[in-house]
């Protein structure tokens, strides 16, 4: 409702502004003035859309300031909660920062240029078709500093695809359906059963397709909550039963698609538990801002008779991040990092498959 | 044919009567076929793709109130004024699909080709004129296919603009993907038949049809930028086809292209072998092709436009030939910087992330050359201009960010996020949208014969500008929050809770910004009416459009075709009193041509 009223009323003022320059107009044209009715910009609209130029800078200029005050401590290049997160902000913050350089210089010169040279009657421009020098440095300073980047970014690149399947590794496969997630420990053996979607058998609660004939199944471990033990590497395989979902992670820097037909994977090594990240100084802040909105928010729905919103405890989480339907927002899954004590007696209550399985008669 | 035959002889002798159908609907002169083409590509269909993101937009603002509009406009999809989640994506998808194919593609493309090639090249007409005429009417029945899947009882397709199967291919996995996919994918297979035709005349008119003293090196950037779009067009559309009809026989007749291994509601599917991936790389060959489809015919109207109105030489001719040619050749050749993490193969990531950020070396030459060339210049501040600079900023403010998309190491983090929904929108949706009105106020007297109202031009920039500023700018920093694009709500993450005024923030900017082309839209068409009436060469031009007859005739041309002797960029050149010298002038002796 406020909505409309806000368009009408935009409406509104800007036909009265219209109507009000015609008026203004009209008055000059019986004062006898004379009106450049050409449509063709002269001294005047120069100057004054060249200082406008100049406002437009500050704008841009201003919005900058404003968001990087607003959000300094970027969520996605602070606090990485993996190994190879740390390498990716360090790369990710260089290259923030030429972007930033660039930036702020052109649109200076863009911007300045467009005002200095502002056109005048009687003025000419000068002929001035190219100059070699000038085009080649600025061909080659991108080119090198691109070199640099590009470099760094395949290092990175090479780095966080590396996986490395040494027996250290835990294997946990992450499995998409519309619009859940499942998690599956290997169990004891550290290698997970074969499955197949052909063999989902829902009324013996075989609900991911798991061959019961294969050995390394029997102690899988089915959960809708992902555990992972602090600083011990975990090899994700991802599989989907039925469209395109993918996996994101982003206080851990990860994110892989999860395609049906096919399993991908990716290797992370999470380094700051729950509890550890709950009290870093930019969570406790941001918990609480969160809280200040949620209880505003609940002021609301008491008036309104409605069930108050939860305060907010942090915990990280895994979101589905490829369209996949109806409910694609609301598709997630909560991650725990904890100390490999923790983890141990966590997945000790889990049920295995063998015995999760329901007899039929 | 046999009209343009008489037209060689430079004489004007008779026309062939004309009717009301011939000429106004069914007609074969490029000048109509254009503004055809802006009309249904640029008008109609950007009116409801504008539509559309304003109802996306207020969602996102006010997820859980009730909205009359959007029980007005979308009814049944809104019970209560509350919008529908499939519908949310259904306009997600829609917007993104008339946006880029059919705005910004056919649209800029179609209207500005098919309007300036001949014009600019000194041609009486396009190679074949009924070429012409089918690929408009291609594209109208398009047009008609894609906006009937709006209407259709389960909604339109709602799979993303990317269409990635399964989601698109089955009828299961949402509503969308039934009898509203099968229309988008006719309707995308015609468009692009029509992209085809066009793109062949305007390839074959050209090579074949400039005018004496007109060498490849003389033609304006326009053309040159047309001209590689449209061989882009013709190398990237027919994959993009071969995606849409191997889809359609998955959908239809069971084979298993992009399908295998499939569980969806209690059933298992017989697909099998299939691989969705093998989608995304057919489809993204056309894809990101078609981000270049996009942005260099808006690059070519900046540069004509930069260099009229600040009565200056477009800096390094030469140098923006070769960084189109570049960023052409490039853009075919980095496709899988779309898919770093679709489970690809890590070394292709590794090649394409090399490819892809070498694109940024034509393109920073680009932009370095448009602010070369302001420098020293004498800027007549039309609307055009204040179009053609802001192109240029959003250009680098919205390319920059590729350095972070386009770096698989980082592309992990900020993939699907808002991070990229800010940068495409401001590298290729608003520049390209800028070029266009750039185009459209600098040409708007060649297409109608009269000038557009500067004032309200004005206004419509400066308050365009900034809200395309204020809606995409914060968009990268709730990007970098790790919020993800396409929900149709963020309640259900609290974590996201402290992003939720920046979202208001940004709606109340895209709403005025669409508001504000009410404006535009005013003086468009009171223009085409009651406009002043333009004159021969209204902003001292140097190209040959501004020596055609101001009322449109067939053949363009009262008498003879003019010839060219120079290049079209001979602005403030020393020596003359004027501070242009147009390309039919003879160089003087001992002038040197540049």
């Amino acid at each position: 409702m406020i909505t409309l009223f806000i368009t009408l009323i935009l409406i509104f003022i800007s036909i009265a502004i219209w109507q009000m320059i015609k008026i203004f107009d009209l008055t000059r044209a019986l004062k006898g003035e004379k009106i450049d009715d050409s449509q063709i910009a002269n001294d005047k609209d120069n100057r004054v859309n060249a200082r406008l130029m100049l406002g437009f800078l500050a704008f841009i200029y201003g919005i900058t300031i404003i968001c990087i005050i607003k959000y300094g401590h970027f969520p996605l290049i602070t606090d990485a909660a993996s190994e190879h997160g740390v390498k990716s902000d360090t790369l990710m913050i260089s290259t923030l920062g030429l972007i930033f350089i660039v930036q702020t210089i052109t649109q200076f010169l863009l911007h300045y240029f467009a005002y200095k040279y502002k056109g005048q009657k009687g003025n000419k421009a000068l002929f001035y078709t190219d100059n070699h020098k000038l085009e080649i440095i600025w061909t080659i300073i991108p080119a090198i500093v691109l070199t640099g980047f590009i470099t760094y970014g395949l290092l990175t690149w090479a780095d966080v695809m590396n996986i490395s399947q040494d027996d250290d590794v835990m294997v946990v496969e992450l499995y998409a359906q519309q619009f859940n997630w499942k998690a599956r420990y290997a169990g004891n053996d550290n290698s997970l059963g074969k499955s197949n979607v052909r063999l989902i058998d829902i009324d013996r609660a075989n609900i991911l397709g798991i061959d019961e004939s294969d050995p390394n199944a029997s102690d899988d471990i089915i959960t809708t909550e992902l555990h992972l033990p602090v600083n011990k590497p975990v090899l994700f395989k991802m599989r989907s039963q039925d469209v395109l979902h993918s996996a994101y992670m982003p206080h851990f820097r990860a994110q892989m698609n999860c395609v049906p037909g096919m399993v991908t994977q990716f290797l992370l090594t999470p380094t700051i538990t729950t509890e550890e990240m709950r009290n870093t100084p930019n969570m406790i802040d941001k918990v609480l801002t969160i809280n200040q909105i949620r209880d505003e928010k609940n002021k609301k729905l008491i008036e309104k008779g409605e069930e108050p919103l939860d305060p907010y405890d942090f915990d990280y989480v895994l979101l589905c991040n490829k369209i996949c339907g109806k409910s694609h927002y609301n598709m997630q899954m909560k991650i725990i990092v904890e100390s490999q004590e923790d983890f141990d007696e966590w997945i000790s209550k889990q049920t295995i498959f063998k015995n999760s399985l329901i007899a039929q008669n | 044919m046999s009209e343009y035959i008489e037209f060689d002889k430079d004489h004007h002798e008779h026309h062939p009567k004309e009717t009301f159908i011939t000429k106004w609907i069914f007609s074969q002169d490029h000048k109509m076929i254009a503004k055809q083409y802006l009309f249904t590509g640029v008008i109609f269909m950007g009116i409801i793709g504008i539509l559309m993101s304003s109802l996306i937009r207020m969602q996102l603002a006010w997820p859980e109130e009730p909205n009359v509009i959007f029980e007005f406009l979308l009814g049944k999809w809104a019970p209560e004024g509350v919008m529908d989640a499939d519908i949310y994506l259904a306009l997600v998808t829609m917007h993104g699909t008339i946006m880029v194919f059919f705005v910004l593609t056919a649209g800029l493309s179609g209207t500005f080709s098919n309007l300036l090639i001949p014009l600019q090249l000194g041609a009486r007409d396009m190679a074949t004129g009924f070429l012409n005429m089918i690929a408009y009417w291609l594209f109208f029945i398009s047009t008609v296919l894609m906006v009937a899947s709006i209407f259709v009882e389960a909604g339109p397709a709602a799979a993303g603009w990317t269409i990635y199967p399964p989601l698109s291919a089955l009828e299961l996995a949402q509503p969308g993907s039934g009898l509203g996919m099968t229309l988008w994918l006719i309707s995308m297979a015609v468009f692009i038949a029509s992209s085809l035709l066009g793109s062949l005349n305007y390839i074959v008119t050209i090579i074949n049809l400039r005018t004496k003293g007109m060498s490849l090196t003389r033609m304006p950037l326009t053309i040159w930028a047309f001209f590689v779009t449209a061989i882009l067009g013709v190398i990237s559309f027919p994959v993009l086809l071969s995606a849409a009809l191997l889809l359609i026989m998955d959908r239809s007749f069971g084979t298993s292209f992009f399908l295998s291994d499939i569980f969806i509601q209690g059933e298992v599917l017989h697909y099998q072998g299939g691989s969705p991936i093998l989608f995304e790389h057919l489809f993204w060959f056309l894809g990101h092709p078609e981000v270049y489809i996009v942005l260099l015919p808006a690059l070519g109207i900046a540069s004509e436009v930069i260099a009229t109105h600040s009565r200056k030489p477009i800096f390094g001719y030469k140098a923006m030939i070769m960084s189109i040619l570049a960023i052409a050749f490039l853009s075919v050749v980095v496709w899988g910087h779309h898919m770093f993490i679709t489970g690809m193969n890590p070394f292709l990531g590794s090649v394409f992330t090399f490819t892809t950020l070498l694109i940024a070396i034509p393109s920073a030459v680009k932009a370095f050359n448009y602010i070369a060339t302001l420098w020293k210049a004498n800027i007549q501040f039309n609307p055009a201009m204040l179009f053609a600079i802001a192109f240029v900023s959003t250009f680098i403010t919205g390319g920059l960010t590729g350095l972070i998309l386009g770096d698989s190491a980082l592309d992990i983090n900020v993939h699907d996020t808002y991070f990229v929904v800010a940068h495409f929108h401001l590298v290729m949706g608003i520049s390209a949208l800028y070029g266009m009105l750039a185009g459209i106020y600098h040409w708007f007297p060649k297409l109608f014969g009269r000038m557009m109202n500067k004032n309200l031009g004005y206004i419509h920039f400066w308050v365009t500008a900034v809200c395309a500023y204020g809606v995409f700018f914060p968009m990268h920093f709730i990007g970098m929050a790790g919020l993800p694009r396409r929900y149709y709500t963020n309640s259900n993450f609290p974590l996201f809770d402290d992003l939720a005024d920046t979202n208001t923030i940004i709606t109340v900017f895209a709403i005025t910004g669409a508001l504000i082309q009410i404006v535009f839209l005013y003086n468009f068409i009171h223009s085409i009416f009651y406009g002043k009436k333009a004159s021969q060469n209204p902003w001292n031009s140097t190209t040959l459009e501004w020596t055609a007859s101001i009322k449109h005739i067939h053949g363009n041309w009262q008498g003879k075709i003019p010839e060219v002797y120079r290049w079209p960029y001979d602005y403030s050149k020393p020596g003359y009193k004027e501070d242009f010298v147009p390309q039919h002038i003879p160089l003087k002796k001992g002038e040197e041509e540049y």
